[in-house]
């Protein structure tokens, strides 16, 4: 029997919606809200040495991978069956079209982290 | 042409706005649009990843960017579907979670539902702090 790759998609989608559970508005509410608009936190939190500093962390450097290479598998694994609801049956292309995506945007995220240095 | 050559024209029902017509439905489908809420965000944080790598210049211009009208009103638009999705997989998660038992009894569905807020709430303070106080 050939094995499948649905639990490997299954268990990447349940830690993204999980992790974009727990973090996802906080996120979103900081760097795409109060840090433009001057809220809440002081000026500079998103400055470039602290950024810089962020990714070159090994903790930050785990963090932000696992955030975005996570959120990107989630949303793939749920686009890729919602677009059944709306006429597109299953298809490899698809199926390309959605963890492809993921992958992309994982290999992007890593090369990016990589770059920035340790 | 089917396969023993009698040509026919199946009837296929068409799923043009079916779940427009059922409010069960509108719902169910907000909730999955909420993947591609998390989806946009996932591309804003990796360009701005991008532009962190290439320099100081280049993370100011996205951060420039963020400050545009457009990029507040859509990351409020961002911040509404990171709420639903936050409230529909802790609403789901007493089914998905295996049964938890404590005391003997099973754990209720409210309390797991209530647990996964409360983590979401002690992990957005942390966020919060850790932006206010982090220095590297």
């Amino acid at each position: 029997m050939k094995r499948s790759g649905a639990p490997v998609f299954w268990l990447l989608f349940g830690a993204g919606g999980m992790l974009s559970a727990l973090l996802g508005p906080a996120l979103v509410f900081i760097t795409g809200i109060a840090v433009p608009l001057g809220w809440v936190v002081p000026s500079g939190v998103m400055g470039y040495p602290r950024m810089r500093a962020l990714a070159q962390h090994p903790v930050g450097k785990s963090l932000l991978f696992a955030v975005i290479a996570l959120f990107a598998w989630h949303a793939a694994h749920r686009i890729f069956h919602s677009l059944h609801d709306l006429g597109f049956h299953k298809s490899m292309l698809a199926k390309l079209a959605c963890y492809g995506g993921a992958l992309a945007l994982t290999l992007v995220t890593a090369a990016a982290l990589l770059l920035v240095g340790f | 042409m089917s396969r023993d050559g009698v040509a026919r024209r199946p009837y296929l029902r068409t799923m043009d706005s079916w779940w427009r017509r059922n409010p069960y439905f509108v719902r169910y489908m907000a909730r999955e649009a909420t993947a591609v809420a998390v989806a946009v965000y996932a591309l804003v944080l990796a360009a701005g990843l991008v532009c962190l790598a290439q320099g100081e210049a280049a993370w100011n211009a996205w951060l420039a960017a963020l400050r545009t009208l457009p990029a507040v009103a859509l990351h409020v638009v961002l911040l509404v579907a990171m709420l639903v999705h936050a409230q529909s997989w802790f609403a789901i998660m007493p089914k998905t979670l295996p049964m938890i038992a404590f005391g003997g009894r099973r754990l209720p569905a409210t309390a797991i539902t209530r647990a996964g807020w409360a983590a979401t709430l002690a992990a957005s303070g942390a966020l919060l702090a850790a932006a206010g106080w982090w220095r590297p």
